[in-house]
């Protein structure tokens, strides 16, 4: 321990860490612009037909689609998880898909919600109501609960599909079962 | 030891593939069941003598689509009691993972709703997955033939939860209407938009 402490001390230590949080700044000053133009389009309103093609158009990334609710106690629980996924892969395109218009007609409490919560990753607000009659276009085994999240590669055609809270390394697993 | 090996597998299979995916479908006789009232009370359906079915309801006081229909459950028990379909009420929700659906909180909630109907604990949750209820409000329409319970309609009370003045398709009371006519039911099956029942340990 005492060995640490002095190691610490050395001059050439201390001017790498230095150069460390120099770099480790420097890469955030990069990604900060990207951050703000994700958080600028979040909030749009979308209705089912749009949000079907944006998920069938999506070519280069493996989509991570989460559907939640600002009411929905265990969407919050596991919204960190999304967030984490959307910082560290660029492979992956998180998408928050906002269930809350089905009960709520007013998509300024999602977005104002957004803001204070700071989510970067993308959020869309859908734009639908009587979820009976478009459910099944999304997902056939959805019961109707929320969190539920969709999991859909293009490239290789196959999809993931789970109606329940997530955990560290649910989504990873989901993603490792679409390659 | 492999003999060993292969029969905990076994074990395992037939103890963890068990609860998905089973309960009612439109058609299956439904059991009764004996659970406590927010009066402490033990109900079963079979305490009912004259009633010619139930509206089943798995239910709780923090989902806010049953808040949302809170108002409409009281309505229907309201229309349909003296018609012999009471609604009777279930919440199973794991008061662990939501503290806003224990006992307690049932009692003081069925109070200020004025409930005129039973409002029963599932606490083993063994009625719900003997149901194959998912969701709240999960509604299960049963009618009653001598002493067998028939399940006739499974899933939403109707097509708006936000806005009942906005209801085009009351799907609950369209069937049991055609029960009480001797017609079959239009809509036998929706999907019960709500919130996920919590289940304990998971």
């Amino acid at each position: 321990m005492t060995q640490m402490l002095t190691d610490l001390f050395k001059p050439n230590l201390n001017r790498k860490i230095a150069l460390a949080y120099r770099m480790k700044y420097a890469f955030f000053a990069i990604l900060l612009p990207l951050g703000y133009s994700a958080s600028a389009q979040s909030g749009e309103l979308v209705k089912l037909e749009k949000l079907q093609q944006i998920i069938q158009e999506e070519k280069n990334q493996i989509q991570v689609i989460n559907f939640w609710a600002t009411w929905c106690a265990p969407c919050l629980k596991e919204l960190p998880l999304f967030e984490k996924l959307h910082n560290d892969r660029q492979d992956v395109r998180v998408r928050l898909v906002s269930m809350d218009m089905d009960l709520d007609p007013d998509p300024e409490k999602v977005r104002k919600f957004v803001l204070r919560k700071k989510i970067q990753s993308e959020v869309l607000i859908l734009n639908e109501r009587n979820p009976n009659a478009w459910i099944d276009k999304l997902e056939k085994g959805w019961s109707g609960s929320l969190p539920a999240t969709l999991v859909v590669n293009n490239k290789t055609g196959k999809r993931k599909f789970v109606e329940k809270e997530l955990h560290d390394g649910d989504l990873e697993k989901l993603i490792a079962g679409v390659l | 030891m492999k003999q060993l090996v292969f029969g905990c597998a076994v074990i395992l299979c037939l103890t963890s593939g068990a609860p998905i995916k089973n309960g009612y479908e439109v058609g299956d006789t439904a059991k009764d069941f004996k659970l406590k009232n927010v009066d402490g009370k033990m109900i079963s359906l079979s305490d009912w003598k004259d009633a010619k079915g139930f509206i089943v309801i798995f239910d709780c006081n923090t989902c806010p689509y049953s808040k949302a229909y809170n108002d409409r459950i009281v309505a229907l028990n309201e229309h349909y009691v003296g018609k012999g379909f009471p609604v009777v009420a279930i919440n199973a929700n794991d008061p662990e993972s939501s503290p806003g659906d224990s006992f307690d909180k049932m009692v003081s909630y069925s109070k200020k709703k004025g409930y005129a109907f039973p409002y029963l604990v599932d606490e083993s949750q063994s009625v719900a997955k003997m149901y194959g209820a998912t969701n709240t409000p999960h509604v299960y329409v049963l009618s009653r033939k001598a002493n067998d319970l028939k399940v006739e309609y499974v899933g939403t009370i109707d097509d708006n939860a936000r806005d009942e003045s906005s209801v085009t398709k009351k799907y609950v009371e369209e069937a049991i209407d055609a029960l009480l006519a001797g017609k079959s039911v239009p809509t036998t099956k929706t999907k019960a938009i709500g919130c996920g029942i919590k289940w304990k340990n998971s």
